[in-house]
Order: structure tokens, then C-alpha cells, then sequence
């Protein structure tokens, strides 16, 4: 039989290798900022998370027998490690890298099926059993030590926090969030627990305790608006995934300003900008009608907003984007778009309705 | 129903509509090119089929001298279209040849030894406007004309269309949205006037009020000499269209004009609407005012192997390699052959294949320029096929479905209402061949759906034939009856008689 060729004969897509080499871009800023704020510990720990995915990748496929190269080369494995390494504590040891990275890769997304099939964000997913497995690791954060200060560790002490001993007692912190609810636990408001912690500008650009990237809130923001003039993602979900979060906050925080945080505190701390732009939009664990992308974004920044409020947790990105993922399949079918020529029933239109 | 222009509000909906793709135009430098005529090449090849319906009937025999415009194949039953010999010669026979179709299956065809004299037939025009709505309707079909957009429907059908139901809106599809070719845009802007003209016509065979002539706002040349042509007729309007893809698709040329979507189980008439090529409405207008048959088209030759792209007025028939030849040759060996256009042409495999009346283009495609599908990709549910389906559909789930061999769930989400744009896989980054996936399942589909109707009728013939060999027992039975219940009657009428004649 002849070769058939099937139109189109044309293709205008990127192919997949740029999309991530794209979004790989757009984190490079905030990555560099945390690198910059937290040291060499925080690069060892982003290399290792990455080399634990390559290497889970390599691994997986070749129990699966599949071609190893291709898979590798699309870059998802690389991506998938470094949002995991961006949203860990800077200086959490080396295994607690090593194992999400590679829980990641085989729980999260091969035994789903690889590329494609995941239900869940394999980053956030292995953030939160991170979390679940290792509270004290996972909650041990770090006041910013910029390369060269006298609290920044050398090469050698980087090593011996990172693959050795961990951090060294007198240097921990507390993230923003951590700090205004024991603050407001022991009952101290909420405005003046801020005032003591949160300066918008400095913490939006890495003077902060947080995770590794995450404290870079507007970098992250500027590289997600990046992706969405590049066309690389779309604008619904990380706008209706903003407004989730501001929305209620700022009701909230009208109604009983000493219980709840401004919306501003919301956007600009935590994960919320990570989450909104490179977390949430991933396109495996999202939905792809137009709609059901507005209800997802929604529906991520509000769960994000009631579980920093209410929750047992004070943070909620990842969870509720886990929630959200889990909800995907229902959203995606109750969402179809209408059919051209036909009803949202389905039914064909009649020539007087159209 | 009347011709109305879309509301406000409709041209705000239509204006935030996102559907569609941009593909880089490529019509240069065969769109600066005036239309030309080629020589006659030594044989002309007219498969018998170049047009939807039924193949035509050959109504000559080998040897036979032929003049051009003369009748050699007619049309077979109401949807189908006669052909006109394009050129004085002798006919050389029927042959089974390769033609332009995504089956690749060979095809009969009449063979045509041209004579080089180009001797014509007589030709007899008319005043359309002395012509009744069915006397033009019937010129047309007598012509051969079909829809020479690529739909190849013929013509004439879609004109009687107007006598059954009011169709005041002729919308003349101007958008050749595909890339590379610029066939229609020489047309327009070299003989505006035979487009205007034809949509006159048109206008009147259906009875209709105005004629919107719809071309994309990339062909600036093109809308002004349209404008100009149009100038005295205020039935015949241009207005541009968005430059993407698909608007040059009947139904979104429709909806983006008029603002109304032809229902999915019907017709544009049904919505007071009908659509042709211009290239179509100059062919009318050549067949009604000067008795011309459609003997010829004209064609964009382009793609990067083409060493000087160019459009050519070419006699249907002319295998294709002498359009190439005419066009400098080739540079390199193409890595595809594509008859129309890139986005829904058909791949062939031979220079010798004919130029039928469906060809708008010949693209010799280099190895840049061409897509390569990947069938083992995974999607990345990236969504993009779902922004950019014209007509609303989920093209990754029809695709998982019909991977997943579940193909009454791919017809479930709408793969009927799929026009085969290739939009969708135009975008996807996983260049998933999306096209073909459903192309397989309509035509599997549609096999079991044939089938499904054969069974039904031979079942229905089943139970017919039982009722009626019980109705017939039945009635076997019951004249039986009668005839006993007669028997009896005449037996016992005999035995009261004596008893009269007694009393
Ligand atoms: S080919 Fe079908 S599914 Fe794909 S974009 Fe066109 S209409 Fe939509
Ligand atoms: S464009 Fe391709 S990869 Fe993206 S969702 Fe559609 S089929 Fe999947």
C-alpha cells in the first residue's frame, strides 16, 4: 500500500520540547532569586530534585519499555523537578528532594500512564505527602541569608546542611503565613502581627522566609505573564484562580480586618503566585473547555482563601490544587462547549432558533 | 425570513469568538502573479467523476472527433454533473487512472488526444434576465458546473433549492483562507466583473434580494476591484472578513456574515442562506451570457520546490506535470504533492495526475514545509485543538475515544458535526494526526451504519414476506370459507325449495 497522508499538511504548533524549554524560562527568574536569597543549599537541593525525576523517568520507562531518549527530551521530567524543588523548604536535605522527585514521577505520573494521563500535578502531589510523611522537614524554614552575608553558609557548610547534619538551630524562621496564625492564636491581631512581618514590596521579591522559588512572588507573576503573552498558557486560570483568592479575602478582611488578612498579603505570600500561573495551568491536571478553566481557576484560589483561614494548614495552594485536579474529569464533561448548529442539549438547532 | 445584517450584539459576540488558526499565508510570490494561460498538452484526462453525485455517462466512443464545449459525458440522476470536452481532438477511450482522492483508488476516465486546432463548438449566451429562474438553473447544470471552492457539488441543485423555500441572502465565499493559494484572489481582482455578474444571476435563480460577496481583509486588491464592479448593483455587496482559518468554511462564512448558524441537521437554505465560490459565480456567469461550459479553472502552482509559483488558467484535464513545467520545473523532488490547499488538500503521489474541476491548487511541498504526525504521541490535554475547533467541539476527547476503539462515543460528542478543517491538528503541539483519526471512524462509522440499514431492510423484507404469505393463507383460507359457507347456502336454498312448491 501507498504511503497515505492525511491533511492537514500544514503544522503551526510549538512542539512540546519548547512549551516546557519555555516554562522552564519563565521560572529562571524566581529560581535565581531564591538561589540568591538562600544559597547554596537551595541549589543542591533543586539539582538533586531534578536528577532524582531524570533519573525516576529513566527508571520507569525502562520497566515499561518504552523508548527512554524521546521521553526524556520532551523535558516534562526536568519541569516537574524543578516546580517540586522551587516549592520545598530551601535548605530541607537532600532526601527529602530525592524522594519527592521520584515519588513524583513514579506514583504521580507513570503509574498513570506518563505523559498525559496524571490525574493529579505530580509536583504538588508530592509536595503534600512531603508534607503529610515529614512535617518537621517540610516545615523548617529559613530567614533569607544572601550570597556573602555573614549568616550565608560557604560551599562546605552548604554541603553539610544539605547532604549532612541540616540546619543549624539558630537560623531557622517562620514564614509569613506560619507567623501571623501563632501570632493571632495567641491573640494578636492581624494587622499588627502583618505589620511586624510583611512589607509588600521586599517580601514579593524574596525577603522572606518560604519556599525556595515561591518567595519571589512577582518574578513568578512577570514569568507567568511571560507564558501567557507567549501564548504558552492561557489567561483564564490564573486570573480566576487571583480573583479566588482576593475576592473573598477582600470581603473578609472588610467585614473583621483583625481575623482575616487583606487580599494583598494573600496574593503576595505563600504559593499563591506559583500555584496561579505554573502549578494550577498545567495542562494534564486541568480543564481544557474555557469555561470549566474559569470554574477550575475559581474554584483553586477560593479553596486556596478557606483553607489558609479556616484549615488545620496556613497554606492551601497545593491542596486545594489537588482538590481542583481531582475535579477535572467532572468539570471537563460538564462543560462542554455547545456544538455549532446545535443546542446545548446536543439537539440540532431549529432555522427559527438560529 | 428576511435578509437582515447581524445586530450589534452579534457583531460583539462574533468579535471575542476565538476559534480558528492564523497558519503563515505563503501566498506569495504566486499571488503577484496575473493569471496565465497554458498550451494544450498532447492528451487531456477527464475522470468521470469530478463532482459529488453519481459519475457522469460518456455519450462518445473511442475515435470519435470531439470540439470544444461539446457534451462527451452527461450527468447521471439529479445530483451529478455532465462534462464538456475542453478541446478539439479525438477521444482515445476509457481508462482506469490514478486521480486526486484520499483513497488512491484508480477511477474511470475519458482520454482526449487534442488536436492543437482548439476548434469550439457553437456557443449561444442569453440575457439572464430574460431567462426564468429555471431556465437558468437548467443552463447551469447543462454547463457542468460545479462548486469550484473544492465542494464540487453541482451547482444546479443547489439553485433549484430556491424554489422550494425563500432564500433572500446569497453570500459568495471569498476567503480562500487556505494558505498558498491565490487563485481566487487573480480571479477577483482580474474579472470582478464576471463575479458580479454572476451573483446577479445567481441572485435571480433563487429568487433572492442581495448578494454579500465575503473576502478576507488580506486581499485589499482584490475587495477594491469587487467594489468597483459592484458599484451600480445595490443588491451586491463586499464586505471583508477576518483573515483565519477556517473562514472560508461555508458554515463560519455564514455565521461570521449574516450571524446565524446553519442548524447541524440542516441546510444553509433552511436558514435563508446560500453560499458559492466566486470562482463558481464567474463560471455561471461565462456558462448564461456566452453558453460556456466549464472546460477550464484556474490553478495556483506553489510550494517551495516550485521554481517560479505562479497562477495558471489551465484546461481541465491537463496532468499536472505540465503546470509544474510550465512553472520552471522543480527545484528539488518535493517531499509532498498536494492537490488544493495545505490545510485540506489531498496528497498525491504522480505528476501524471489531471487537473479536475475540485483543483484550486498544486503545491510541491519541501521537507520544511510539511507536517510530520506523530500516531505514538501522547496529548498533553494542552487544549489547544478546543480553542481553535470552529465548530465547538472536543477534538483530544473525540481522539481518546476513538483511540480507545469506543466509536459510538466519539459520535456521541459531535464527530458528525466535524467538517475535517484540520484546524485542530494544525495547533496540537503533540502533533497528534487528529484528522485522520476521524476520518477512519465517519467512514467506519458510516460502514456500520450501512450496514445496520441493510440489515433492517433485509429484516423488513423478512417480516414482509411472512405477512404476506400469512396474509395470503389467510385469505386462501377465508375464500375457502366462503366458498363452503356458498356450497351450503345452495344446498340448503335446493332442499327448501320442494318445500315451496309443496306449500
Ligand atoms: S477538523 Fe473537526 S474537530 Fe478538528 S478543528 Fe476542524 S471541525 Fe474541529
Ligand atoms: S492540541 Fe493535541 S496535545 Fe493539545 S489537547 Fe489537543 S490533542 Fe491534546
Amino acid at each position: 500500500m501507498k504511503a497515505v497522508f492525511a491533511s492537514p499538511h500544514a503544522h503551526g504548533a510549538r512542539p512540546v520540547g519548547q512549551v516546557m524549554l519555555l516554562v522552564m524560562a519563565a521560572l529562571v527568574p524566581a529560581t535565581f532569586n531564591g538561589f540568591w536569597h538562600f544559597g547554596w543549599p537551595a541549589i543542591f537541593l533543586w539539582l538533586t530534585t531534578i536528577l532524582a525525576c531524570l533519573l525516576a523517568e529513566s527508571l520507569a520507562l525502562q520497566v515499561a519499555g518504552r523508548a527512554i531518549r524521546p521521553a526524556l527530551a520532551d523535558g516534562s521530567a526536568v519541569l516537574t523537578g524543578w516546580l517540586l524543588a522551587i516549592s520545598l523548604p530551601p535548605w530541607a536535605p537532600w532526601w527529602i528532594g530525592a524522594l519527592g522527585g521520584a515519588f513524583a514521577i513514579i506514583v504521580c505520573k507513570q503509574a498513570f500512564g506518563g505523559l498525559g494521563q496524571n490525574l493529579f500535578n505530580p509536583a504538588m502531589a508530592a509536595r503534600v505527602v512531603l508534607l503529610i510523611s515529614f512535617p518537621l522537614e517540610m516545615t523548617r524554614w529559613v530567614a533569607p541569608a544572601v550570597f556573602g552575608s555573614v549568616h550565608a553558609p560557604d560551599f562546605l557548610a552548604a554541603l553539610d546542611i544539605t547532604f549532612g547534619a541540616g540546619i543549624p538551630d539558630a537560623l531557622s524562621s517562620a514564614t509569613i503565613l506560619d507567623y501571623v496564625r501563632s501570632e493571632v492564636s495567641r491573640g494578636v491581631g492581624v494587622g499588627q502581627a502583618l505589620d511586624a512581618s510583611f512589607k509588600p514590596l521586599a517580601s514579593s521579591l524574596g525577603s522572606r522566609a518560604g519556599s525556595l522559588g515561591e518567595t519571589g512572588a512577582l518574578l513568578l507573576a512577570g514569568g507567568g505573564i511571560f507564558l501567557i503573552a507567549t501564548r504558552v498558557i492561557g489567561a483564564r486560570i490564573p486570573i480566576g484562580f487571583l480573583l479566588g483568592v482576593a475576592v473573598p479575602a477582600a470581603l473578609a478582611h472588610a467585614l473583621a480586618p483583625q481575623a482575616y488578612l487583606p487580599p494583598l498579603a494573600h496574593l503576595l505570600t505563600g504559593g499563591v503566585t506559583l500555584g496561579a500561573f505554573f502549578i494550577a495551568t498545567d495542562y494534564v491536571t486541568s480543564p481544557s473547555t474555557p469555561l470549566g478553566q474559569w470554574l477550575f481557576g475559581l474554584g483553586c484560589g477560593l479553596l486556596t482563601w478557606i483553607i489558609r483561614s479556616w484549615g488545620a494548614y496556613p497554606e492551601g495552594v497545593a491542596f486545594a490544587i489537588l482538590l481542583m485536579n481531582a475535579a477535572t474529569p467532572l468539570i471537563d464533561h460538564y462543560t462542554r462547549p455547545r456544538i455549532f448548529g446545535r443546542r446545548r442539549d446536543g439537539r440540532s438547532l431549529s432555522p427559527q432558533e438560529s | 425570513m428576511n435578509a437582515r445584517d447581524p445586530s450589534l450584539f452579534v457583531r460583539l459576540r462574533r468579535r471575542l469568538q476565538r476559534w480558528g488558526a492564523h497558519p503563515e499565508a505563503r501566498k506569495y510570490p504566486a499571488a503577484d502573479t496575473a493569471i496565465t494561460a497554458i498550451p494544450l498538452p498532447p492528451t487531456l484526462t477527464l475522470p468521470l467523476a469530478q463532482h459529488i453525485g453519481a459519475p457522469a455517462q460518456p455519450v462518445v466512443r473511442a475515435g470519435d472527433r470531439v470540439l470544444r464545449g461539446q457534451l462527451i459525458a452527461q450527468g447521471a440522476g439529479k445530483v451529478s454533473a455532465p462534462l464538456h470536452a475542453p478541446t478539439s481532438g479525438t477521444v482515445v477511450g476509457i481508462v482506469d487512472v490514478p486521480v486526486p482522492h484520499p483513497s488512491k483508488l484508480p477511477a474511470p476516465a475519458l482520454i482526449i488526444a487534442c488536436d492543437g486546432l482548439d476548434e469550439a463548438c457553437p456557443a449561444e449566451g442569453a440575457d439572464p434576465f430574460t431567462l426564468s429562474p429555471g431556465e437558468i438553473a437548467q443552463r447551469v447544470a447543462d454547463a457542468g458546473i460545479v462548486g469550484l471552492g473544492g465542494a464540487t457539488f453541482p451547482s444546479a441543485v443547489k439553485l433549484s433549492l430556491g424554489r422550494d423555500q425563500p432564500i433572500p441572502t446569497l453570500i459568495l465565499n471569498g476567503g480562500e483562507c487556505e494558505p498558498y493559494l491565490s487563485c481566487d484572489d487573480r480571479l477577483m481582482q482580474e474579472r470582478a466583473g464576471q463575479v458580479v455578474d454572476g451573483a446577479r444571476i445567481i441572485l435571480r435563480a433563487i429568487g433572492g434580494e442581495r448578494a454579500l460577496i465575503g473576502v478576507e481583509s488580506n486581499k485589499p486588491a482584490a475587495i477594491a476591484a469587487l467594489r468597483e464592479a459592484a458599484g451600480g448593483h445595490a443588491d451586491v455587496r463586499v464586505v471583508p472578513v477576518p483573515s483565519r482559518y477556517p473562514m472560508g468554511s461555508e458554515k463560519q462564512l455564514i455565521a461570521w456574515l449574516t450571524g446565524r448558524e446553519v442548524p447541524s441537521e440542516g441546510r444553509s437554505a433552511d436558514i435563508g442562506v446560500m453560499v458559492h465560490n466566486v470562482a463558481t459565480a464567474a463560471a455561471i456567469h461565462r456558462a448564461i451570457r456566452h453558453g460556456e461550459p466549464l472546460t477550464s479553472r484556474i490553478v495556483t502552482v506553489a510550494g517551495g520546490t516550485v521554481r517560479t509559483p505562479r497562477n495558471l488558467e489551465v484546461r481541465i484535464g491537463t496532468p499536472i506535470s505540465a503546470l509544474v513545467a510550465f512553472c520552471g520545473g522543480l527545484t528539488a523532488t518535493p517531499t509532498r504533492l498536494v492537490m488544493g490547499g495545505p490545510m485540506m488538500g489531498v496528497a498525491v503521489d504522480s505528476l501524471e495526475i489531471p487537473v479536475i474541476k475540485a483543483s484550486g491548487g498544486v503545491l510541491a511541498l519541501g521537507p520544511d514545509e510539511v507536517a510530520a504526525p506523530d500516531a505514538s504521541a501522547a496529548c498533553i490535554r494542552c487544549g489547544a485543538c478546543v480553542g481553535a475547533c470552529p465548530i465547538g467541539l472536543l477534538p483530544l476527547e473525540i481522539a481518546a475515544r476513538i483511540r480507545g476503539d469506543d466509536l459510538p462515543g466519539s459520535a456521541a460528542l459531535g464527530l458528525k458535526d466535524c467538517i475535517g478543517c484540520g484546524t485542530c491538528a494544525f495547533v496540537c503541539p503533540s502533533r497528534i494526526p487528529l484528522v485522520q483519526y476521524f476520518n477512519h471512524a465517519k467512514g467506519e462509522l458510516a460502514a456500520r451504519e450501512r450496514d445496520r440499514l441493510r440489515q433492517e431492510s433485509i429484516r423488513e423484507l423478512v417480516q414482509a414476506r411472512a405477512a404476506r404469505m400469512e396474509r395470503e393463507a389467510r385469505e386462501k383460507a377465508e375464500a375457502a370459507a366462503r366458498r363452503k359457507a356458498e356450497r351450503e347456502k345452495a344446498k340448503a336454498a335446493a332442499a327448501r325449495k320442494p318445500e315451496e312448491v309443496s306449500a
